[in-house]
C-alpha cells in the first residue's frame, strides 16, 4: 500500500498556485484537472497551505499509484478507500512512537471536533529543521532530585507551524532512534508572535536525547523533525472544558493548552482543570509559574506524595475527591479529558473515573468510547 | 532558507523587506498608517470592526509559514509588506532589455509609466473594500461573512503593497499617490476611483460572488502580467498578491456554484425540470438559472472594459519598456520581443465585427483579454458541470466579447450576447432579457436576509463541500460579539 496524493477536481478552481508552489514539478495539468505525479511528489506538504479551496489535501491509501492519466479523466475522485483518520506523521518511527503513546486510549484517537488542522512531517531526517537553542533553564529547585529543563528552540527563517499538544522529533548525534518531545509552548510562540518554540525534558540518566537537549548551550543549533501528531490537539472552541491529567514532563502540553487560552483571555465561556501529580512541589515543573495563572482560567489540583509529614497524595485521589465537579463535567458533551504522563498513571485515572461514574450513575467505559470517537478523550503516555 | 522569507512581526508593520533598516520609508509608511487605519474604519466592512473573525495571515512568505489562521478582529488584522522570496540573477525576460539584469531600482525614463501601473493597480484593492462594505448584514452563512472579511483585508493588504512600491521607489510623488489611494472613494461623484467597474455598487451577494469570479478575475490577470516585470521588486509583491488572490478566484467560482446547485436541489425537489419557468422557481427562494445568466452577462461585459483599448500603444511601450509582460510570459516560447510579430484582434470595422491581424505589440491588451476570456470559461464550464450532473437542460455561456460594451472597439456599436451586430432600439428592447432587470434585483434583494447561526445557510446557497481549514460545518467562522 501506499499514500497517494490527490487533488479533488470538484473542489479545485485550477488556480495553479499549487503547480507555482512545488518546487520538484510533482503537480502538472492539463485543460482538465491539475494533478500530483506520485512518481514525484515527495509529501513536503508545501502545496498545502497556500491552496485556497482544500482540494490539494487528499491523501488515498492505494495498492497501486492512479496514474496521471487516469487523474486527468477524473471529474470527481474515485471513492475514498474505507475511512482513516489524518496521519500522525509520515515516519515510520514517529508513527510508531505516537501509536504506542496513544494505545491507552483504547482505540483509535480522533481529534477534537474544532482543534486546528495540524501540519504533518515538514521536516524529515533527510532535512530537518535547524533550530537554535535560545533558552535552556532548569525548572525544578536544584535541591530535587528530579532535572527538569525548559528549552527554547527558535527556528530563525525557517516556518515551522505547530499546534499545542504535537510534538517534535530530535535525533540526538550519534543516535539511530528519534525521540519525541511535546510541545509546551502556544501555537504562535513561547511569546506571541515569535517563531520558537518550548519543550519541556526530564534528564533521564543513560537517557541519549534527554542528556543531549538539558546539556544544549545557548546558541547550539539542533536538527528537529516533525511537527507529528494529528490527534491530541485542543479543541479551538474556546467554550469547551479541558480536564488535563498528569504528572511530570507530561505537563507540557497543558502548559501549551493553558497558554493558548490565556492569550484568548476575554473569549470564550470554557475552563481548564488541571490534575497535575509530583513527589514534592520542588520536583514539580513550572510550580511557581503556575501560581500566577488565574483561577477564573485553571482550576488546578496539585498533588504530591512525597512531602513529609504528609499523606501521599495521587492525582487519582484528588480526582475522586473532586467526583461531584468531575461528573458534572463528564455530562457535558462539551468536555475533552486528556492524560499525559507516565505509563503508570493511565490505570490510577481509569479506576478513578470509573468509580466516579459508579457513584454518579454514568457509564463511563461507554462514555469513554464514545469520547474518544468525538475526539474528547485521550491518552499520551511513555 | 534564503533571507527575507521571515516576517518581522515585532514591529507596527510586519514586513519581510527589512523596513526596521530603512527609516524613511518606515517613516512615511507609520505616517500614512493612521489615516489607513481610518479609512478602514470608515469604509471597510461595516457592523464587523469588533466582531472576531477566523482570518488566514501570512507569518512567512514560503509555503510552510504562508496560512496561519485564528481569530483576529480585523482593525488589528496583521497588514504588511509582504514580498515573495527574491530569485538571485534575474533577468528580464521580454522587451528591448530582455536578458539583462532586473532593475531593483527604477530607471529614470519610467518613472511616469511606472508610476501610473502600480496607481492603477493600488487604486482597484481598496475600492473593491468599498464597493462590498455593507454585504455583512446579510451574510447567507457565517462561512461566507468570514470569506468576505478574507478578501477585505486581503485587498487592504494588497493596498499596502502598492504603498509600499510608491513610497519606497518614487519618493514624494509616490506619497502624494499614496495619500490620494485613501482619499478617492467607489460611486463618488467628486473623487471617483479610477477604473469604471470599481464604481459600480456590489448590492447582493450574487453581484459579490459574480464580481468576485469576473472582476477580481481581471486582478489576477494584470497581477500576472506585472509579475512577470523587469522591476523586481513589482515583481515580487505581485507574486505573493497572487498567491493571496486565488482566494478570492475561489469565493467567486465556489460562490456561484453553491447558488447553482441549490437551485438545482431545490428544483428537483419540487420536481421543476424547466430552468425558464421562473416564476415557479423563485417561489422555492432560491435564484433562477436564466437571472443568473444576466448577471454574468453584466458583470462579464463590464469586466471586459477594464482591458483597456484592444490596441493600445501605452501597453506597447509597457511591454517594450520590461514593465508589464504576457500572461504568464515566461512560459511563452517566442523571442519576448515581438517586434515583428501580430496578433489576431476583433475589431470593428464599417460597424461590423472582423477580426485583423495587428502588430503584436499593439495588441497586448487584446491578447491578455483573450486569456482572461480562456480562465473564465474554465470556471463556466465547472458550473455547467454541475447543472448537467443534476440532468437540469440548461447551460450559462459567456457573452460574446462585443456585448453590452463601453470601452474599445465595441463601445461603438451594439451587439446581442451571440456577437451579431444590431441598432440600438433592438438592443434596448432587448436590456432586460440580457442584462439584470429591476424584476431580478427586486427578488435577489429580497433573498438577502442574515442568517448568523454557526453552521446554517441561507436557502438560496449550498453549503461548501469542505470548511475554511477543514472545519467541520459547525464551525463558527466570525464570533459576532456585541
Amino acid at each position: 500500500m501506499l499514500k497517494q496524493h490527490l487533488i479533488d477536481p470538484e473542489i479545485c478552481i485550477r488556480c495553479n498556485t499549487c503547480e507555482a508552489t512545488c518546487t520538484i514539478g510533482a503537480i502538472t495539468h492539463d485543460d482538465n484537472n491539475y494533478v500530483v505525479d506520485s512518481s514525484i511528489c515527495n509529501a513536503c506538504m508545501d502545496c498545502v497551505a497556500p491552496c485556497p479551496t482544500g482540494a490539494i489535501d487528499n491523501w488515498f491509501q492505494v495498492p497501486a499509484a492512479f496514474s496521471l492519466e487516469e487523474q486527468f479523466s477524473w471529474s470527481e475522485l474515485p471513492p475514498r478507500p474505507a475511512e482513516e483518520a489524518a496521519p500522525d506523521a509520515l515516519d515510520e518511527q514517529a508513527e510508531a512512537l505516537i501509536a504506542a503513546a496513544h494505545a491507552g486510549a483504547g482505540g483509535k484517537a480522533r481529534a477534537p471536533a474544532s482543534a486546528s488542522k495540524p501540519r504533518v512531517n515538514l521536516f524529515n531526517r533527510a532535512a530537518p529543521a535547524m533550530a537554535k537553542v535560545v533558552g535552556n533553564i532548569r525548572v525544578t529547585r536544584a535541591e530535587s532530585g528530579s532535572d527538569v529543563h525548559h528549552i527554547i528552540l527558535d527556528f530563525g527563517a525557517t516556518a515551522f507551524p505547530v499546534l499545542e499538544g504535537q510534538s517534535i522529533g530530535v535525533t540526538p548525534p550519534g543516535a539511530a532512534e528519534m525521540r519525541l518531545y511535546s510541545i509546551s509552548s502556544a501555537r504562535d510562540g513561547e511569546r506571541p508572535n515569535t517563531n520558537n518554540l518550548a519543550l519541556t525534558v526530564k534528564r533521564v540518566e543513560g537517557g541519549l536525547a534527554s542528556n543531549y537537549l538539558c546539556d544544549l548551550p545557548i546558541g547550539a543549533t539542533v536538527p528537529v523533525t516533525g511537527p507529528f501528531g494529528a490527534t491530541f490537539l485542543m479543541p479551538d472552541d474556546s467554550d469547551t472544558d479541558l480536564v488535563m491529567i498528569c504528572t511530570g514532563t507530561g505537563a507540557a502540553p497543558f502548559r501549551g493548552f493553558t497558554e493558548r487560552r490565556r492569550r484568548l483571555a476575554q473569549q470564550g465561556r470554557g475552563r481548564l482543570h488541571l490534575f497535575f501529580g509530583a513527589r514534592t512541589p520542588e520536583e514539580l515543573p513550572y510550580f511557581g509559574p503556575l501560581q500566577k495563572v488565574p483561577a477564573a482560567l485553571l482550576d488546578q489540583h496539585l498533588c504530591f506524595s512525597r512531602v513529609p509529614e504528609k499523606p501521599r497524595e495521587y492525582v487519582q485521589h484528588r480526582m475522586l475527591a473532586e467526583g461531584p465537579a468531575l461528573a458534572a463535567l463528564l455530562r457535558k458533551p462539551s468536555t475533552h479529558i486528556y492524560v499525559c504522563g507516565l505509563r503508570g498513571l493511565e490505570a490510577g485515572v481509569e479506576e478513578a473515573l470509573e468509580a466516579i461514574g459508579r457513584e454518579h450513575g454514568i457509564d463511563w467505559p461507554g462514555l469513554r468510547g464514545q469520547m474518544r470517537e468525538q475526539g474528547r478523550y485521550h491518552v499520551e503516555t511513555y | 532558507m534564503p533571507d527575507g522569507m521571515n516576517v518581522d512581526y515585532d514591529g507596527l508593520i510586519p514586513n519581510n523587506v527589512g523596513l526596521a533598516e530603512d527609516a524613511r520609508v518606515k517613516k512615511a509608511l507609520e505616517t500614512w498608517h493612521p489615516g489607513y487605519i481610518d479609512w478602514w474604519k470608515d469604509m471597510g466592512p461595516e457592523g464587523f470592526q469588533e466582531a472576531l473573525v477566523y482570518l488566514r495571515t501570512a507569518v512567512s512568505v514560503d509555503p510552510k509559514g504562508w496560512a496561519r489562521f485564528d481569530y483576529v478582529k480585523m482593525p488589528e488584522y496583521k497588514w504588511g509588506i509582504l514580498l515573495a522570496p527574491k530569485v538571485e540573477n534575474r533577468l528580464i525576460g521580454f522587451g528591448q532589455h530582455k536578458g539583462e539584469p532586473a532593475w531593483q531600482e527604477i530607471p529614470g525614463e519610467y518613472r511616469g509609466m511606472l508610476r501610473r501601473l502600480m496607481v492603477i493597480q493600488g487604486d482597484t484593492e481598496p475600492a473593491s473594500v468599498e464597493q462590498q462594505r455593507h454585504l455583512g448584514k446579510t451574510a447567507p452563512s457565517l462561512y461566507d461573512l468570514r470569506n468576505l472579511f478574507q478578501v477585505n483585508v486581503e485587498e487592504g493588504r494588497h493596498l499596502w503593497a502598492m504603498v509600499y512600491l510608491l513610497q519606497k521607489y518614487l519618493g514624494k510623488d509616490g506619497r502624494e499617490e499614496a495619500e490620494e489611494l485613501l482619499n478617492r472613494r467607489s460611486g463618488n461623484a467628486d473623487s471617483p476611483r479610477m477604473l469604471g467597474a470599481f464604481n459600480e455598487a456590489t448590492p447582493d451577494w450574487v453581484s459579490f460572488f459574480m464580481f468576485t469570479f469576473f472582476t477580481d478575475r481581471d486582478g489576477k490577470m494584470q497581477l500576472e502580467a506585472l509579475a512577470q516585470s523587469g522591476f523586481d521588486p513589482l515583481s515580487r509583491t505581485c507574486r505573493f498578491m497572487l498567491t493571496e488572490e486565488a482566494h478570492h478566484m475561489f469565493v467567486g467560482e465556489t460562490g456561484v456554484q453553491r447558488i447553482i446547485e441549490r437551485t438545482c436541489e431545490a428544483m428537483k425537489a419540487a420536481g421543476i425540470s424547466d430552468p425558464t419557468d421562473v416564476e415557479r422557481i423563485r417561489a422555492l427562494g432560491v435564484v433562477d438559472l436564466p437571472t443568473l445568466q444576466r448577471k454574468m452577462n453584466l458583470h462579464f461585459s463590464l469586466t471586459l472594459d477594464l482591458f483597456g483599448n484592444e490596441v493600445s500603444t501605452n501597453a506597447a511601450n509597457a511591454y517594450n519598456a520590461g514593465m508589464k509582460g504576457r500572461y504568464r510570459e515566461d512560459k511563452i516560447e517566442d523571442d519576448h520581443r515581438l517586434l515583428d510579430a501580430t496578433y489576431p484582434v476583433l475589431r470593428c470595422i464599417d460597424g461590423q465585427i472582423a477580426q485583423e491581424a495587428v502588430p503584436a505589440l499593439s495588441a497586448l491588451n487584446m491578447r491578455l483579454r483573450d486569456d482572461y476570456v480562456q480562465d473564465c470559461q474554465g470556471g463556466v464550464n465547472r458550473w455547467n458541470k454541475a447543472i448537467e450532473k443534476a440532468g437540469i437542460q440548461f447551460r450559462l455561456t459567456l457573452p460574446h466579447v462585443a456585448f453590452n460594451r463601453r470601452i474599445g472597439e465595441f463601445s461603438r456599436l451594439h451587439a446581442d450576447p451571440e456577437g451579431r451586430v444590431i441598432d440600438a432600439a433592438t438592443f434596448a428592447a432587448n436590456h432586460d432579457r440580457w442584462l439584470p432587470n429591476a424584476d431580478d434585483n427586486l427578488y435577489i434583494t429580497g433573498l438577502m436576509k442574515p442568517v448568523d447561526a454557526a453552521g446554517a445557510y441561507a436557502g438560496w446557497i449550498a453549503a461548501p463541500k469542505v470548511g475554511i481549514d477543514n472545519k467541520p460545518g459547525h464551525f463558527e467562522y466570525v464570533k459576532i460579539w456585541n
